[in-house]
């Protein structure tokens, strides 16, 4: 018995009233541009309160499947059995074949849970849950019934169809991407930023990214480092516009004329107005950052004030309060992980001090910042004039 | 933009008669050796040919010469190979420090079977002392492999007196030599320096990538690596690699027939680099001096600023040259052996650039790059880690 047809389940987007339509409209266009980069072909269509994704044609099962779990929005996806009604017998058989195929161990525990949405089938709800337990019971002698917590559930729905499923995959959770507009994430070749960008976009959010380019202190390959965490992200986000900035100079100013020790919390307060006007420039409602409280000097709680003194639009920082094995979990889970590893020096680090400022203060920061005033305005506008934008596909 | 290769011992560019060469091997001689028919006789002819001006750049019969996919697999061909084979005479062979890690890393697996290796130190310049090599040998010593021309900072090994000692002494001790970075620049003749067996790779002559050799002296017998259809005398099966076969013939016969106008013009350059690089303020360069030296090599030390750094900025004027060499930096953030074994200073380690040349590099290439250098190595001396 193979799948041929795929029940996509989603519950937040259930509950949002009017607007539900919505959602559901983007989650079916989601899902269907999804498909679209699978072999075979695939059919996404709603009715009534549900999503379902058919395969047309031959298809691989587990790339289907790996498709469909990339898709925000999605809580589960169940792998159906669809028959024509044709009598309560051809049901059964169904059940307990499907029953015997997909569980040869038998060793498990399960309930039936009819529903009859088409009211005029001739066996109500409680019937039908009786009957086929009982015919899986007489075909799998092994097998036993538990109405409490059974190992499975054998769902089967009567529509105009017969839907008959066990199994609810877990999907990607979070809302269709384009529900909740667009959002410029500040990207760098690290662990954090990627899990950063990863979460928001989870929320429906559209991304942009920003990279800061520091050539010759930093390589080529960093920046395809980055391009390839770009590419890792936009498989949940959709393509992801990279905005790579040329940071050299803005750097070697500060460096030249800032004490030393404050060069990083002053070059992250550069890089939040270049980002701004990025974001600014290409319709983003805000910045995301991969910043966590305290996980080094330029991410004290000071720190982050003193840098998000700079911007006007909300800064997201998904992982605040993530520990570093919290954020490194996820970062595995969705793959960044063992690129963010690779050993390229990215711009924050370096000239970074050895002792840099942990508790900065506003004023004696943009006491600092007086002696770029006269430097700083031309060395932005060539920056943000001198953007390189690279279209990360998925 | 202007590009200026200074990274000749990473590869080469191809000679245009190699690519011209290559391309024909694919597009009309296409056959495979082992066919019966007219194609494949004609194509089984290529690399006879290749096999025998091989041969000649090194006075050797065309028998011992066996095409490989470059310097990794020669050496390992020549490090397993031997030790496998001599395995009843004895089970301890002698390496340098400063190897390439195709000879170090096959090393450090037969010490993993229990095999016994013993890594000789080298001075200050890179060059091991043949007294020592002498003292090490044991009676269960039954290979000796010592590059010739060292890779990061160029030093020539002492192969003939080597040669001379393994001679001297009352049983076989089999001699493999290194050859990747001295063939086509150094006159090599195995049979008169005593060498066993000696590694080339393609694409350091202006070959092609993926093909090499393993001269392999007539009379020394070894099992294959790769077992199959029993191509190459049982040696190496697959079906040659004809193309590459037939470049790095062209390239060798090139090598062989200009090899003394060649290196003469790459010391002329490269004692200009040496001495352009004396007046730069802080710049001190490694390796030995003299004819210990190999011609296209120049390795230099920047105090206070970041080979990586250095290297990127070069770039940025179009000059390719490499920190430490290709193989040790890739990406990967360990110090180099070599440098390591000359004892450089600790903070000199990440600051020393090796620019490599080649038949094409020119004068005013080398005067540019001295230029460039003038003017960046100030500006990075102002920013640095504080």
């Amino acid at each position: 018995m193979k799948f041929q047809l795929f029940l996509i389940k989603y519950a937040e987007i259930a509950v949002k009233g009017k607007n539900r339509y919505i959602f559901e409209d983007k989650l079916v266009s989601q899902l269907a541009q999804k498909m679209q980069r699978v072999e075979g072909e695939f059919e996404v269509w709603k009715t009534s309160g549900r999503i379902y994704v058919k395969a047309l044609s031959e298809y691989d099962y587990e790339e289907a499947l790996d498709a469909l779990k990339h898709v925000f929005g999605v809580v589960g996806i169940c792998p159906v059995i669809q028959i024509e009604d044709t009598g309560f017998e051809d049901l059964s058989r169904t059940v307990v074949e499907y029953m015997q195929e997909r569980y040869p161990d038998q060793d498990l525990t399960f309930k039936v849970m009819a529903r009859r949405a088409r009211k005029s089938y001739p066996m109500d709800s409680n019937e039908l849950n009786a009957r086929l337990g009982e015919a899986i019971l007489n075909a799998c002698p092994r097998m036993k019934v538990n109405v409490h917590e059974p190992d499975v559930y054998v769902t089967v729905e009567v529509r105009d169809e017969i839907n008959i499923y066990t199994e609810v995959i877990r999907g990607a959770g979070g809302m269709p991407l384009g529900t909740n507009g667009r959002a410029m994430l500040l990207l760098s070749g690290g662990i954090d930023s990627p899990v950063a960008g990863y979460m928001i976009a989870k929320r429906g959010v559209m991304l942009d990214a920003v990279y800061f380019h520091a050539p010759p202190y930093t390589s080529e390959r960093a920046k395809q480092k980055v391009v390839d965490l770009a590419r890792l992200v936009a498989k949940y986000s959709g393509t992801i516009q990279l905005h790579v900035v040329n940071f050299t100079d803005i750097q070697l100013a500060i460096y030249e004329k800032c004490p030393h020790d404050e060069l990083t919390i002053i070059m992250r307060r550069y890089m939040m107005k270049i980002a701004e006007a990025l974001a600014e420039k290409n319709g983003c409602l805000a910045l995301v950052t991969g910043e966590s409280i305290g996980q080094v000097a330029s991410q004290t709680m000071q720190s982050l004030t003193v840098t998000n003194e700079v911007c006007h639009m909300p800064v997201f920082r998904p992982v605040i309060a993530f520990d570093k094995q919290e954020i490194i979990e996820i970062s595995e889970k969705i793959g960044t992980f063992e690129v963010s590893i690779q050993p390229f020096e990215d711009c924050c680090t370096i000239f970074v001090a050895k002792h840099p400022v942990t508790k900065p203060k506003l004023s004696v920061i943009q006491h600092s910042e007086e002696k770029l005033t006269e430097v700083m305005p031309a060395l932005m506008e060539q920056a943000l004039s001198t953007v390189e934008t690279i279209v990360v596909e998925p | 933009m202007r590009e200026i290769y200074l990274d000749n011992s990473a590869t080469t560019r191809a000679l245009p008669e190699v690519a011209e060469a290559v391309s024909r091997a694919m597009l009309e001689d296409y056959g495979n050796p082992s066919s019966m028919h007219m194609k494949g006789f004609s194509a089984e002819n290529l690399v006879r040919k290749s096999r025998e001006q091989i041969a000649q750049t090194l006075h050797v019969s065309e028998k011992e010469i066996l095409f490989t996919s470059g310097g990794t697999e020669s050496n390992n061909q020549a490090l397993l190979g031997v030790m496998q084979a001599m395995k009843r005479s004895g089970n301890h062979m002698i390496t340098t420090a400063i190897e390439h890690p195709s000879i170090g890393r096959t090393a450090d697996w037969l010490e993993s079977q229990g095999f016994s290796v013993t890594r000789l130190p080298v001075d200050r310049t890179g060059l091991i002392s043949p007294e020592e090599l002498e003292q090490a040998i044991r009676p269960e010593t039954v290979l000796v492999s010592v590059m010739m021309v060292n890779n990061e900072i160029g030093a020539v090994e002492p192969i003939e007196e080597i040669g001379k000692i393994l001679s001297r002494q009352n049983r076989k001790i089999l001699f493999h030599v290194d050859a990747v970075q001295a063939y086509g620049k150094l006159p090599i003749r195995p049979h008169t320096m005593g060498v066993d067996l000696m590694s080339v790779s393609g694409h350091k002559i202006h070959g092609p990538k993926g093909c090499g050799f393993l001269y392999i002296r007539d009379g020394v017998k070894l099992p294959p690596l790769m077992y199959g259809g029993g191509q190459q005398k049982n040696l190496r099966s697959g079906t040659e690699n004809v193309p590459g076969i037939v470049g790095l013939g062209v390239a060798a016969d090139y090598m062989y027939r200009n090899q003394e106008k060649h290196r003469q013009e790459m010391i002329r350059l490269r004692d200009r680099l040496t001495e352009g690089l004396k007046q730069l303020p802080d710049v001190t360069s490694n390796g030995p001096e003299g004819s210990a030296r190999a011609p296209q090599i120049v390795s230099a030390s920047f105090a206070g600023v970041r080979s990586e750094v250095l290297l990127h900025s070069l770039e940025e004027a179009g000059i390719c040259v490499s920190a430490g060499s290709a193989c040790a930096s890739n990406g990967k953030k360990h110090p180099s052996e070599t440098l390591t074994a000359i004892h450089m200073d600790r903070q000199l380690l990440d600051s020393t650039i090796r620019f490599s040349l080649g038949i094409y590099n020119t004068e005013e290439e080398i005067d540019e790059t001295l230029q460039v250098l003038g003017k960046v190595l100030p500006v990075l001396r102002r920013f640095v880690r504080k």
